[in-house]
């Protein structure tokens, strides 16, 4: 049955990291929903964390490729249950006076934040689940939305649980 | 002890166990050569005509030994030239280490001259590749490289090197053994007592192995556990030469041009142990039908194999001999009279069917006396050949003739370009393969493939090589031509040769002996003379145009439509 999946991806911060995964699913025919990397709290680490639609099947097929990967050092399908997941949205909406009140509230009821104010715009930060952000586009859409950027998600197990396993010296 | 980085590089290469280095020299990597001048009672330095052809001959210096093979090459043109053959290094799993120089690295990213991100271009052919922009990390990454290249499931990786690096110095220490391979982790005892369960209750158990059995080192304890049940084998085109083609279990190759006697064993097998395959669509044929009857066991080293071109009922994720040898001992020698005679019977209608075959190309061909057919020049030649030769193919209609039909006794001895298909891979390989074991390489080709690399033959004499070229010429491209015959209705476009090669006055050209047969005679003199000299000799055996690879499962078929003959 078709869903989307998670996963968690610790890599070795070196250049071409990014290439070498991303590449893997261009060249096996997986599409990628949302693909995020940053570093981690370890120098030798980044960590992605990329959302893709597919079966159990196609998942089991990116995990041990990814897994094969010289550069990947650990992967996990995260349970969507278990795992706070957030975006980041900036999103630039025009400031008219006809408009303002209701997207202020809109703003207010989100828990969105305006980052920036000039005469002709309005600039929003959300954080919060897809669906959330997703909704919140949606309502903006009315207001004309003049221009939009979002991070993708990035994910965390709740609890103790983490992705790392492996000592730090091991990691190249 | 302080040095420049090109000498580093063929220090550890030495240090690696590197005694032969495949290469052509260039711009951004004369520091190495000039390296490796200095060393050069250490590492034989064999200059190709071109840098594919050095890939190729890397590749089937791994092949035949199982040693990782490493080809070196300049930056750019040199560097792309490589990639054929690094790529067909990769769909076969053949442990290569390629180095390359680049431009400085204040150069890089600006176009230079002869510059291309051949890191960037080799990503998706390689198991994993390197730039190396600091000197101290140099000596380390091509350790590492070989230990990437041989372990778990081999592959090939590139190294990249800057000029600037190669000219930096810096201090370096040799060690004193090769890089060991990456442990791998056993194979769950818990799953091989399943499959041992499996195996005992299964009625027509059938054993189909691949190229993981040869680079596994697996043929023993492969054959040992096919006695012990009495169960048949099939295998794929990379597992030809892991088990003796005299083997009275063994069935030969199956897939698209398989003998019809292991691919009817396999359909109507009901539990199928699958060692060291990948499933290709060319072994398969249509995925749903092909198991439909059958359940699979599949062993390998390589975890994202299991399951990812067909499901199985059990996947056990190991080395493979490790994993036989454990198996072995789980399962109880059985008989199985019924299954034997099962086999028995397809043995004989395949005997048959080929009979049928084969009599009615030799009428077809009984008034012309100018052609030779494959059957005919393959039974020459194994009759012929020294029997610990080393046979390498091209690819096309002659690749599936010698697959099908050559008798082979050791592995390591059937090399081909199975996953990548790479037409011109074989002259190179069979330098390589000459000058890694000191065997007497027999490469089969085509007009075809053999037009592509022929200027190998320049190495191969200034080697002094002993590799024996037997061309099996039909004046097209005999492959494509017959998907145009049988599913194209005839329209031969664009594989009709008329190019009045002569390819004995070329090789002749080459300083290389050549003679050409259409009859048997002229082809038992040409043999006589090729293998009783050293050295190369070209064989240009004539063929009519119109011989087809059978039997033929279509693309997308089954066993159900397996063509054997054609009116």
């Amino acid at each position: 049955m078709e869903q989307q999946y998670v996963i968690g991806v610790l890599v070795a911060n070196i250049s071409g990291v990014l290439s070498r995964v991303s590449g893997m699913f261009t060249r096996r025919g997986f599409n990628i929903d949302s693909l995020t990397v940053g570093e981690t709290e370890s120098a030798g680490l980044s960590r992605i964390t990329v959302a893709f639609r597919g079966d159990e099947d196609i998942k089991e097929r990116i995990v041990t490729q990814l897994e094969k990967l010289h550069d990947v050092k650990e992967v996990e399908v995260l349970d969507q249950h278990e795992t706070v997941i957030r975006e980041l949205l900036l999103l630039k909406v025009r400031n008219d006076a006809e408009t303002r009140q209701d997207i202020m509230a809109a703003v207010e009821i989100f828990r969105s934040k305006i980052v920036d104010y000039s005469k002709e715009a309005l600039v929003c930060e959300l954080t919060g689940e897809t669906s959330k952000i997703d909704a919140f586009i949606d309502l903006m859409k009315a207001y004309g939305i003049m221009e939009m950027c979002r991070t993708g998600i990035v994910a965390l197990e709740r609890g103790e649980n983490c992705l790392r396993t492996i000592p730090e010296a091991a990691v190249e | 002890m302080q040095m420049t980085g090109a000498k580093i590089v063929i220090k550890t290469l030495i240090e690696q166990g590197c005694d032969t280095l495949f290469g052509y020299p260039g711009g951004q990597v004369i520091d190495l050569f000039d390296a490796l001048y200095d060393s050069r009672n250490r590492i034989r330095h064999v200059l190709t005509a071109h840098e594919q052809g050095a890939a190729h001959a890397a590749d089937g210096y791994a092949r035949a030994t199982g040693r990782v093979g490493v080809v070196m090459a300049t930056s750019g043109p040199g560097a792309t030239n490589l990639v054929t053959g690094i790529a067909a290094a990769y769909l076969d799993s053949v442990p290569v280490v390629a180095i390359t120089g680049n431009v400085p690295c204040s150069q890089i990213g600006r176009d230079s001259f002869q510059e291309v991100d051949i890191v960037g271009v080799s990503m998706p052919v390689t198991k994993h590749n390197f730039i190396v922009k600091h000197i101290e990390e140099l000596a380390d990454t091509i350790r590492t490289a070989f230990r990437i290249a041989k372990s778990g499931r081999p592959g090939p990786v590139l190294v990249d090197i800057p000029k600037d690096v190669q000219e930096a110095v810096y201090e370096f220490t040799p060690q004193e053994k090769p890089a060991a391979c990456e442990p791998v982790q056993p194979a769950s005892e818990r799953r091989l007592q399943k499959a041992a369960e499996l195996l005992a209750k299964a009625k027509r158990p059938y054993i189909y192995f691949g190229g993981g059995v040869i680079a596994g080192d697996a043929s023993a304890e492969l054959i040992a556990l096919a006695e012990k049940l009495e169960a048949p084998m099939g295998c794929s085109l990379m597992g030809l030469s892991a088990v003796p083609s005299a083997h009275p279990l063994f069935l030969g190759m199956q897939g698209m041009h398989g003998h019809f006697a292991s691919t009817a064993a396999e359909d109507i097998a009901d539990l199928v142990l699958a060692l060291g395959v990948r499933f290709s669509d060319r072994a398969t044929g249509d995925k749903n039908r092909f198991s439909a009857h059958f359940n699979i066991i599949h062993i390998d080293i390589d975890g994202a194999e299991l399951n990812k071109n067909i499901a199985a009922a059990l996947t056990i994720r190991g080395d493979l001999k490790d994993a036989l040898r454990r198996l072995n001992e789980l399962v109880q020698p059985r008989k199985n009279p019924e299954w034997r005679a099962k086999i028995d019977r397809l043995r004989l209608e395949e005997k048959a069917r080929t009979a049928y075959s084969h009599a009615l190309l030799e009428k077809k061909l009984r008034s012309d006396s100018q052609h030779l057919t494959h059957f005919q020049i393959i039974d020459a030649v194994s009759a012929a050949a020294p029997e610990d030769a080393v046979i390498v193919t091209d690819v096309g209609q002659h690749q599936m003739w010698t697959a099908q039909r050559y008798p082979l006794h050791q592995p390591r001895t059937f090399l081909t370009s199975g996953g990548l298909g790479a037409m011109g891979y074989g002259l190179g390989a069979a330098i390589g393969a000459n000058i890694a074991t000191g065997k007497r390489a027999v490469l089969f080709t085509g007009d075809g493939s053999f037009g592509m690399n022929l200027t190998e033959l320049a190495t191969a004499v200034s080697e002094q090589a002993n590799v024996t070229v037997v061309i099996m010429n039909n004046g097209v491209l005999g492959m494509v031509r017959q998907w145009q015959t049988l599913f194209y209705d005839r329209r031969y476009s664009g594989t009709t040769l008329n190019r009045q090669t002569d390819f004995v006055r070329v090789a002749e050209g080459f300083g290389v002996r050549g003679a050409r047969a259409s009859t048997q005679a002229a082809l038992a003199d040409a043999l006589q003379a090729a293998f009783s000299q050293s050295g190369p000799f070209v064989i240009d055996a004539q063929m009519s145009s119109d011989e087809l690879v059978l039997p033929m499962r279509p693309p997308g078929g089954s066993v159900d439509n397996i063509i054997t003959e054609i009116e």
